[in-house]
């Protein structure tokens, strides 16, 4: 028998190339308003004290521009949430500007490049920001990456009976590394999921593992962000949402290993 | 928390390959930390490299992932007969049964900071052999254990800095239990590069000798690399009574600094009373501590004031990174290891390096090897960003009684 895991969607975030927040991209994703592609501007990360404010790279306000969305929406309070952060890489930029250092005469690097370095460099702010001392599990699967957050999202959810908040977040390496890992742009999606349909719950979804073809986008810009940046394979599952109607979408997570969501409103 | 069986382990770091080798090294106190010559790095610390690692050749077919990590990782399959024990286990559930979750912290960045060296002068382009996603990328350690066993069921890197590999434990436990998965590959792998050597530099961490853990001449850290694996499955009834069960989880965030611990330990209190809690068992129960242990200022201090707080003063402990070095991202998977050894072959392991335990520090840290059954160990990691893992092992002849539901 498949194993189904089942949870309740009770806040979403979103922010990348034309999609500034969850209302706005709800209405792109149902088709009421057409799809734009705009640089992402990242807004600052006033909740963080002043000293990490300064040294927050893109992928820290990022992940707590979409995750402050979604609690917002939930009617929660972060620092009560376990959290899952998943990303194809950490902050581009700070990983350049090391390799860099290294390869010249002279590799004193900083103390705070070098804590931004760690792939957990957005969950230690995201603590400190919110005061959240849970738990917190950082991840990543490269093209995989939003799939696998999700699963182990869902696993807090259903074997520990609480709730969880998924962050999956991407930024862009400059070149010459961008040739070789080329995602455009910034692009973050921020999911609070419940085990019990409470008053905020927006959806309930069950996930099962699937050999099923992942779905595509008519719409080719939005498939080409879809393809182009990993956290984005997670649209289709916000479309669905946005559409409001039950509905199956199968979401890309390993080359023949995928993700069917069964959606329903709640 | 429903027990689960580490049926096959394995260590490969700079004391040794292998489960032998390891245990030897521990009983004989030898020390394999030595002065940083790796690649033409400056620096005046010591480090813990294992040898041979760029003599690992892999098989063709995943000629793309060739980079110090996955090679120190195929090294570390291939010991205690680990690989022939997933074989078996990929037999036996199917290998999309079987889920892969591997720490890292820094994967195989080395291959990216040895290519910006050979950048294009005129265009600034890195040389076309480079392949970033199946070398520098997280998730590069944990595909390749995936792809080296051909498996198709979930698979992850989990890259929380030092408590990588402790957390992996938490995250295959939890797909188990949601009935994704029958078994995991749980492990960490670390290696040497520049980045961390040059990192913990800047922090003024970096010890200018073989690493003193708790000693109150401590001066900070010796890097080291290694590889460690676990095979996670439910335990069955008949379960022998020497093998070893992860009984118990903890897990924090400090929300404090992101490089500092928090100074009271707040962070590691919180993950080992949760560990125990999850455990069913008391501070009483726990028979030896195999510490987090860095040998740096803060985080020993920070974390023996967590200890204190929920153990007193009398918990044996000591840390292993005195003999091993600190394997950063792979070091939870290692001290797993060694707090298995510990149970299995009766012993508390001393800390090596540490001349006399700093008495401000007040723990009953072991600086001597000593014979003793154990029931129940706890092992501690933590890491950058304020994140706290704490596991317990114990045998199975125990562990099973006292969950009184052995798992089918």
């Amino acid at each position: 028998m498949t194993t189904q895991l089942t949870a309740y969607i009770e806040g979403i975030g979103i922010l990348g190339p034309g999609l500034t927040d969850w209302p706005s991209s709800r209405a792109i994703l149902t088709g009421e308003q057409s799809y734009h592609s705009l640089k992402t501007a990242i807004p600052a990360p006033e909740l963080l004290p002043a000293a990490e404010r300064r040294r927050a790279s893109d992928i820290v306000k990022l992940t707590l521009a979409t995750s402050l969305e979604a609690v917002a929406a939930a009617g929660l309070e972060a620092a009560s949430l376990p959290s899952v952060f998943s990303f194809s890489n950490g902050d581009g930029l700070n990983c350049h500007t090391i390799c860099e250092m290294l390869a010249s005469d002279d590799r004193q690097i900083s103390p705070t490049r070098f804590h931004n370095s760690v792939h957990n460099a957005a969950a230690g702010y995201w603590s400190i920001a919110t005061g959240a001392m849970a738990t917190s599990s950082v991840l990543c699967a490269f093209d995989a990456s939003f799939g696998a957050g999700l699963l182990d999202a869902l696993t807090q959810v259903v074997v520990d009976g609480g709730r969880c908040i998924l962050m999956a977040s991407d930024t862009p390496y400059p070149e010459p590394m961008f040739s070789k890992r080329p995602i455009p742009d910034n692009f973050g999606i921020a999911l609070v999921l419940a085990p019990q349909a409470g008053p905020q719950a927006i959806a309930q979804i069950k996930v099962s593992i699937t050999h099923d073809d992942p779905y595509k986008f008519d719409e080719t810009a939005l498939e080409t962000l879809r393809l182009a940046i990993p956290a984005a394979r997670g649209l289709p599952l916000l479309q669905a949402i946005a559409q409001q109607k039950t509905c199956r979408v199968v979401l890309d997570y390993f080359d023949g290993t995928r993700l069917a969501v069964e959606v329903s409103l709640c | 928390m429903k027990p689960l069986l580490l049926s096959h382990f394995t260590a490969t770091s700079c004391i040794g390959r292998g489960l032998q080798q390891t245990l030897d090294s521990l009983r004989s106190h030898r020390q394999a930390l030595k002065p940083c010559d790796f690649e033409t790095v400056d620096l005046p610390t010591f480090i813990g490299e294992v040898e041979g690692v760029d003599d690992v050749k892999l098989a063709a077919s995943m000629a793309d992932y060739n980079c110090r990590n996955n090679r120190l990782a195929q090294l570390g399959l291939e010991q205690d007969g680990f690989a022939d024990a997933v074989d078996i286990a990929a037999d036996k559930y199917g290998r999309d049964r079987i889920g892969v979750f591997m720490g890292t912290s820094t994967s195989g960045i080395l291959e990216t900071e040895l290519a910006f060296r050979e950048r294009d002068p005129v265009t600034g382009a890195l040389p076309t052999g480079s392949v970033y996603g199946k070398t520098q990328n997280t998730y590069s350690v944990a595909d390749f254990t995936r792809q080296y066993f051909q498996l198709s069921g979930p698979a992850v890197a989990v890259s929380s800095a030092c408590s990588s590999s402790a957390k992996v434990f938490s995250n295959a436990r939890r797909m188990i239990e949601a009935g994704l998965i029958d078994a995991a590959v749980v492990g960490g792998v670390d290696t040497l590069c520049l980045t961390t050597l040059y990192g913990f530099m800047s922090l003024g961490l970096l010890s200018t000798q073989a690493c003193r853990p708790y000693d109150a001449e401590r001066d900070g850290i010796s890097i080291g690399e290694a590889a460690a694996f676990a095979l996670l499955e439910r335990p069955a009834a008949n379960t022998d009574a020497q093998s070893v069960l992860l009984l118990g989880i903890g897990e924090s965030s400090d929300a404090y600094h992101m490089s500092s611990p928090h100074p009271e330990g707040l962070g590691a209190r919180m993950a080992m009373q949760q560990a125990l809690q999850s455990a069913g068992l008391n501070p009483a129960d726990i028979d030896y501590i195999n510490l987090h242990g860095t040998a740096t200022h803060s985080n020993d201090e920070a974390e023996a004031k967590g200890v204190a707080a929920v153990f007193g003063h009398e918990t044996p402990c000591s840390s292993s990174k005195g003999a091993t070095g600190h394997t950063l991202g792979a070091a939870g998977a290692v001290e797993a290891v060694i707090c298995a050894l510990a149970l299995q072959n009766g012993f508390i392991p001393g800390g090596l390096n540490t001349r006399e335990a700093d008495p401000l520090l007040k723990l009953n840290y072991q600086l001597k090897n000593h014979d003793q059954a154990l029931a129940h160990v706890m092992s501690n990691s933590f890491g950058f960003g304020g994140t706290n893992c704490s596991l317990i092992f114990g045998l199975a002849q125990v562990g099973l009684k006292q969950s009184g539901e052995p798992q089918q």
